[in-house]
């Protein structure tokens, strides 16, 4: 009994591996054809996450931090790997229609357990819709529940992520940039899902709202019992809200631990130079610091380097780093790392 | 008090007021700092509060007539900029006063070539020939960091990434070794790592180059790894001044102490709920009575509700506007 009970615990509620995400990119070929090029935004990535846990995917902009995100929800339709959302294989839930790929029924049927939360709270509320039917939308499009039901349900979302219920007859533009990332939560609450994927939630928004808002999001998780999939590009914020990181660059993922181990030891070169250039509000320790400057900028994955994806800014770089891709190796429970150096 | 022969920049009760459908919008309502030569002076402050505007209004390029014409002073060295003509401003914009800001593709011009717009800066202003313009302009390029500056300055800016682009406008800036260097967010739109790599350089430059820095930024980690002095702004004034390491040590004004203690950080233990300051940003059409900061703040009192606040001095490099705050008036 004891072991069939510890199985269950150990059942991974997400399970991604192998994710790849291409692009075709026009790329310049003579005026009359256009050759197209593939580029990989997520190239090989695996991690998987058990029920109730915060996972932090951190990376720089062009990491395919994002990219992943969507495609964990089946928003973009994967190239390679596979996503098992709950026993379930998603990325296979997927038909053909013409030229295009669709979900089928299986997949419109789980959107109501998976949501997405936006970055750009300017961007992703329809400013022609009031708040009231932004947030009767889903509700509307899965046929849950209707008129004095679905109004109170409404209201109630609404307290949830701390708003005056009183607000649902007015616009976006009414609203701050921190009110309306409220509403964008309430929405994505909407149908009670189990899996939020909230991408850079917080970096649109004012330093003082930023800390009202994670704190909104942990608070939920909590009460709701949420499964957070949590992007973003910074690791000061991402580490407060996450159990676990997963550092992310060039389409990869270079290093995952808990959170504690990716800030106190990182392993992977990148995860070092990007926490050592995290500035600290404080100028005593910023006198002291000793930083460590990545020459150079992200290639671009059109056109990637060979061997580790790294190597071209890595300060330690060897010769075998230039040509073999190192893979995630588990160097102790629960932290995992690709790259030759680290044993 | 100091002479201002020591301020290459000294601004006194700066006000920029806007006229809009929604009422007057006072962004900047009698701002005063000075800057002195080779320092740089942070100006924090979160959107809305009216950093911004600060810097513009020094640089003469608030658009008018949507805004009064800013009152107040603004001396570089024995000139009032406020009072000089267009045609006068003109001649020292790229010259002795410069300014970067946060988008570079917004700022440089997509249609010319890096090399057109450098070389035009010295052309313009110190009459330099084009063949030693071109000379200079490959040699700052080099000093910013731009490998293969030699070929790269025939390039369009969208030929460049981010990063490269805030180098280039670096250069422009620095061409002529302007006194003062208005720097508005210069780092806010790039990741991290290249974060640290152009404020490295701000510093190294400014060293050799010995300009006045006023950088602009909502980013408390920025200003403490790079300023001097540091002035935080809220609701368009200043509502606490000091040298960084005052105001970091020993922050007075509750909106700074809120500040500093949301960020999150990297070098302290992991925080299940972050400090919050409550509410909401400012309406600058509907500014609260008193001081504007009271609705948020959690030591306010009846007083702060009616009466604006008094400046109180805490040593002569430090002072706050807040009535909790004790220091001599």
């Amino acid at each position: 009994m004891t072991t069939m009970g510890k199985e269950k615990a150990e059942i991974k509620f997400l399970d991604v591996s192998d994710l790849e995400v291409q692009f075709r990119v026009p790329r310049r070929g003579g005026f009359f054809y256009q050759k197209s090029a593939a580029l990989k935004a997520v190239d090989g990535v695996s991690f998987s996450m058990t029920r109730g846990e915060t996972l932090g995917l951190v990376g720089e902009s062009g990491c395919g931090k994002s990219t992943t995100g969507r495609a964990v929800l089946q928003l973009l339709r994967p190239s390679r790997g596979r996503v098992i959302f709950d026993e379930e294989p998603i990325h296979e839930f997927w038909r053909r229609k013409g030229q295009k790929w669709v979900w089928d029924q299986r997949l419109r049927d789980l959107r109501r357990r998976m949501q997405m939360i936006f970055q750009d709270p300017f961007a992703s509320l329809n400013p022609r819709m009031t708040v009231e039917s932004i947030l009767a939308e889903p509700l509307q499009n899965f046929d849950v529940i209707q008129g004095v039901e679905r109004r109170e349900k409404i209201q109630h979302l609404l307290m949830t992520v701390g708003m005056d219920p009183r607000c649902m007859r007015r616009y976006p533009h009414e609203f701050s940039g921190g009110q309306r990332q409220r509403i964008g939560i309430a929405r994505a609450l909407a149908l009670g899902p189990e899996f939020i994927v909230a991408d850079e939630p917080i970096s649109a928004l004012d330093v003082s709202i930023q800390a009202q808002i994670m704190n909104l999001l942990s608070e939920l998780r909590e009460n709701l019992g949420l499964t957070l999939l949590f992007i973003a590009h910074d690791l000061a914020a991402i580490r407060h809200v996450s159990d676990r990181i997963a550092v992310m660059y060039l389409g990869r993922i270079v290093e995952l631990a808990s959170a504690q181990t990716i800030v106190n030891r990182p392993q992977h070169p990148y995860t070092q130079a990007l926490l050592s250039a995290v500035p600290v509000p404080d100028p005593k320790q910023e006198q002291l610091r000793q930083r460590t400057i990545l020459s150079g900028e992200m290639p671009s994955p059109i056109n990637p380097p060979t061997g580790c994806p790294f190597h071209t800014r890595c300060p330690l770089r060897e010769d075998r780093c230039r040509s073999e891709i190192p893979v995630m190796r588990t160097i102790e429970t629960g932290h995992q790392v690709a790259c030759h150096l680290v044993s | 008090m100091e002479t201002r022969s020591e301020n290459v920049l000294e601004v006194r009760d700066l006000r920029t007021h806007f006229r809009t459908d929604d009422g007057l919008i006072k962004a900047v309502d009698g701002v005063s700092f000075s800057v002195k030569r080779g320092e740089t002076l942070g100006i924090v402050g979160e959107s809305g509060s009216g950093k911004s505007v600060t810097c513009l209004s020094a640089m003469q390029l608030v658009p008018k007539p949507a805004a009064f014409h800013p009152t107040g002073s603004i001396h570089f060295g024995d000139t009032n900029l406020l009072s000089l003509t267009e045609a006068e401003i003109q001649k020292l914009r790229g010259e002795r006063l410069a300014m970067i800001f946060q988008d570079p593709l917004t700022s440089l011009n997509p249609y010319l070539t890096v090399a057109r717009q450098l070389t035009e800066v010295l052309e313009v202003h110190q009459g330099v020939r084009p063949a030693a313009a071109r000379r200079t302009s490959i040699e700052m390029l080099e000093r910013v960091g731009i490998p293969d500056a030699a070929s790269r300055i025939d390039q369009h800016p969208h030929q460049f990434s981010g990063g490269m682009r805030q180098r280039v406008m670096i250069a422009m800036a620095l061409l002529c070794g302007p006194e003062v260097l208005f720097a508005d967010e210069p780092t806010t739109a790039l990741d991290v790592t290249i974060q640290a790599q152009i404020l490295e350089l701000m510093k190294n430059l400014q060293k050799v180059i010995g300009t006045a820095v006023v950088l602009v930024t909502h980013d408390l980690g920025v200003v403490a790894g790079i300023t001097d002095r540091v002035a935080v702004m809220y609701a368009g004034r200043i509502v606490e001044e000091g040298t960084t390491a005052e105001v970091f040590a020993n922050p007075q004004h509750p909106y700074t102490r809120g500040l500093l203690e949301s960020m999150p950080r990297i070098d302290t233990p992991i925080q299940k709920t972050l400090y919050a300051i409550p509410g909401l940003p400012p309406d600058l059409g509907n500014l609260p009575a008193g001081c504007p900061f009271h609705p948020r703040c959690a030591s306010a009192t009846n007083q702060c509700q009616n009466i604006y606040p008094e400046t109180r001095v805490i040593s002569s490099t430090h002072q706050a506007t807040c009535w909790e705050v004790e220091g001599s008036k």
